[in-house]
């Protein structure tokens, strides 16, 4: 066949190639198999949203076309913002957040005939992460408050080095930047107008974030578990706050910071087993949201998310299962 | 407007060449007139397409504008002029928002300013070089070094920034972070080099020949030459590229987006973070959902850009214009 298209190819004009080309390769796209059994799900599904969890999402897919080899599944990431946005502008099936949809979002949403049903698909910890270099290696939300809205500029005081911190956020894009916006800049306090300083790097990904921490001693910066390498230093986070207050001037700095280290056992580093037992202060859920009730090939792609396979997947790429926080919590 | 009658006096020419032609060979006479004939329906034909694509490209750019202001617009109904464009807050998911555009306008300022007095010594003295004191053979090879240089996709530059230059001028300048406005602007300059040379180039090679036999003929060196006759007469020309290199450095946001830091401060010095009205829109575009404030916010900030570029981009036609004269 192949030595025949080739022939042809050179014998005849252009016209004709066309049309032997044309004629192979609707060959090759539906002959290669056999032909499909109607009753198989097939077709093309997209997920976009949170950068958070675009690589296990990524995994799942990729697992679940292993399984339903005629479901292609697009998963784009963007920042939870992009794919509420995308659901309501109804040009993704799934949308990916990790943060729950605004109150003006739904409205937006319902506005346009878009009913978006929330499904938790996994927990994950947020990590706030140091350079290798800085001798810090644990904080309190407190003092987390106090240097991401700029009433601590240097590391000093806090026990380190005599350096400037640079604090690194993601774009007001990512589901991540509200969660900590809200938990860490506000306290988790309605009505708090306080905001990241303005000195805060605002940047484009989770990988901008590692790589400046990694290179850059005075950086800190917060990302998904997910994301966590060897390349940056976790920061263990206790949910008390300081103790007691911090002084103003740098030699009172020693006393707190020695009283803090006494409750030590307070300050746990974000891991799974942290997150699930919510000894690690910092979790938040991670959700799938879909135009109304899932059905057709969405609801085959959320179920295979939630159960074993895709679960796998989630613990995999650093996050919480749905199942197991389930199971430890009864 | 000189351009548009020229074609019709060209066609005259054309079929006055024709029908002379027909009059000596008599088997011609026929297919002269029959081309003629063609010329007569075709040529209208052909001139309305052009004169319609022309109209298409002025009707994007004032549908473009129109879009822009009717979506500034309904920002402006909640917020005043005043308040956007002096504000020195820049908070846009905030509860209430805040959309001051100051701190990116000046933002946007500082980089380019800054990208700008870093690339035209650079560009210009590149200019000078290839068009008057290098050999040939080097001419060519810098000609298509400086056109590679043009084709580097800015995503690629702002990699470099962000795992290269970035740490470098940390370590350098001692800064707390390398992530800040000079980084931007160097990439920037960078990125402008290409069309500054090039258009610069273009200019002094058009300076006429004669005045640089003149400028001999006078005793004068060759470098009193090139920096006191050839320069100022491709004065308006250098000028009309560094506008457009600006243009390009005041536009670009892959680059600062990625390297600068995109902290929405009032900047004080080009060696901190800063955010630029590029980096805004599309940073925060994807997350806005249409009709909202914060998107009609960044229509504003689109229409801020606009009008920059094309001020820009109107005074550089300008000096093209003269330098044609």
């Amino acid at each position: 066949m192949k030595i025949v298209g080739r022939y042809n190819l050179q014998g005849m004009g252009s016209r004709t190639t066309t049309i032997v080309l044309s004629v192979l390769c609707a060959t090759v796209l539906t002959g290669c198999g056999e032909a499909i059994d109607p009753n198989e799900p097939q077709g093309f599904l997209q997920t976009k949203g949170s950068d958070t969890i675009v690589n296990a999402m990524q995994e799942t897919a990729e697992e679940f076309m292993k399984d339903y080899p005629h479901v292609f599944v697009a998963v784009t990431g963007g920042g939870s913002g992009v794919g509420i946005a995308s659901l309501i502008n109804k040009t993704t099936e799934i949308a990916t957040a990790s943060r729950e949809m605004k109150g003006k979002e739904i409205e937006m949403a319902e506005k346009r005939g878009v009913h978006p049903k929330e499904i938790v698909v996994a927990y994950d910890g947020v990590a706030v992460i140091v350079n290798h270099h800085n001798p810090i290696d644990r904080l309190s939300i407190e003092d987390l408050h106090d240097i991401f809205t700029g009433k601590v500029t240097n590391w000093k005081p806090l026990g380190g080095k005599d350096l400037p911190i640079v604090t690194l956020s993601r774009e007001v894009s990512s589901g991540t930047h509200m969660y900590f916006k809200k938990e860490v800049v506000q306290l988790g306090k309605k009505g708090s107008t306080e905001e990241f300083s303005k000195e805060t790097l605002l940047l484009t990904s989770s990988q901008a974030i590692v790589e400046e921490v990694a290179n850059n001693e005075g950086a800190i910066g917060y990302l998904g578990m997910g994301y966590l390498s060897d390349r940056t230093k976790a920061i263990r986070v206790s949910r008390r706050s300081s103790l007691v207050a911090r002084g103003q001037g740098d030699s009172e700095a020693q006393g707190p910071r020695d009283e803090r280290l006494t409750t030590s056992n307070e300050f746990s580093p974000p891991t799974v087993a942290n997150v699930v037992n919510k000894t690690y202060p910092l979790s938040r859920p991670l959700y799938l949201y879909t135009n109304g009730e899932p059905e057709g090939i969405t609801k085959l792609f959320v179920g295979f998310a939630l159960g074993p396979k895709g679960q796998t997947k989630f613990m995999g790429t650093g996050f919480v299962p749905v199942g197991e926080t389930l199971a430890r919590n009864q | 407007m000189p351009e548009t009658s020229s074609p019709t006096q060209n066609s005259s020419r054309v079929v006055r060449c024709a029908s002379c032609d027909g009059t000596t060979l008599s088997h011609d006479a026929s297919r002269a007139t029959q081309d003629v004939e063609r010329r007569r329906i075709g040529e209208p034909i052909i001139e309305w397409c052009i004169k319609l694509s022309g109209l298409v490209v002025v009707a994007f750019v004032f549908l473009i504008f129109l879009f822009l202001l009717r979506d500034s617009l309904s920002l402006f109904r909640q917020y005043s002029v005043k308040e956007v464009l002096f504000g020195t807050e820049w908070l846009p998911i905030s509860e209430p928002a805040k959309f001051g555009v100051l701190p990116l306008l000046i933002g946007s300022v500082f980089v380019t300013f800054w990208a700008i007095v870093i690339c035209v010594p650079l560009g210009v003295g590149a200019a000078m070089f290839i068009a008057e004191v290098a050999p040939k053979p080097l001419k060519h090879v810098l000609k298509s070094l400086v056109e590679i240089l043009a084709a580097i996709p800015s995503v690629v530059l702002g990699f470099l920034g962000i795992i290269w230059l970035g740490p470098f001028l940390r370590n350098t300048f001692g800064l707390s972070t390398g992530m800040c406005g000079l980084t931007g602007s160097l990439l920037l300059a960078f990125m402008a080099l290409p069309t500054i040379i090039s258009i610069s180039e273009d200019a002094l090679v058009g300076v006429p020949k004669s005045y640089r036999e003149a400028a001999f003929g006078l005793g004068a060196t060759r470098w009193q030459t090139l920096w006191r006759v050839i320069l100022p007469s491709a004065s308006s020309g250098i000028v009309a590229a560094v506008m457009l290199g600006i243009g390009r450095v005041v536009g670009e946001t892959m680059v600062v987006l990625m390297v600068t830091g995109n902290a929405p401060v009032m900047p004080k010095s080009i060696l901190q973070p800063l955010r630029t009205l590029t980096a805004t829109i599309a940073g925060e575009m994807g997350e806005t959902v249409g009709g909202s404030e914060h998107y009609f916010a960044l229509f504003a900030v689109g229409l801020v850009l606009f009008a920059i570029t094309f001020t820009i981009n109107f005074i550089a036609d300008l000096f093209l214009r003269r330098a044609r004269r």
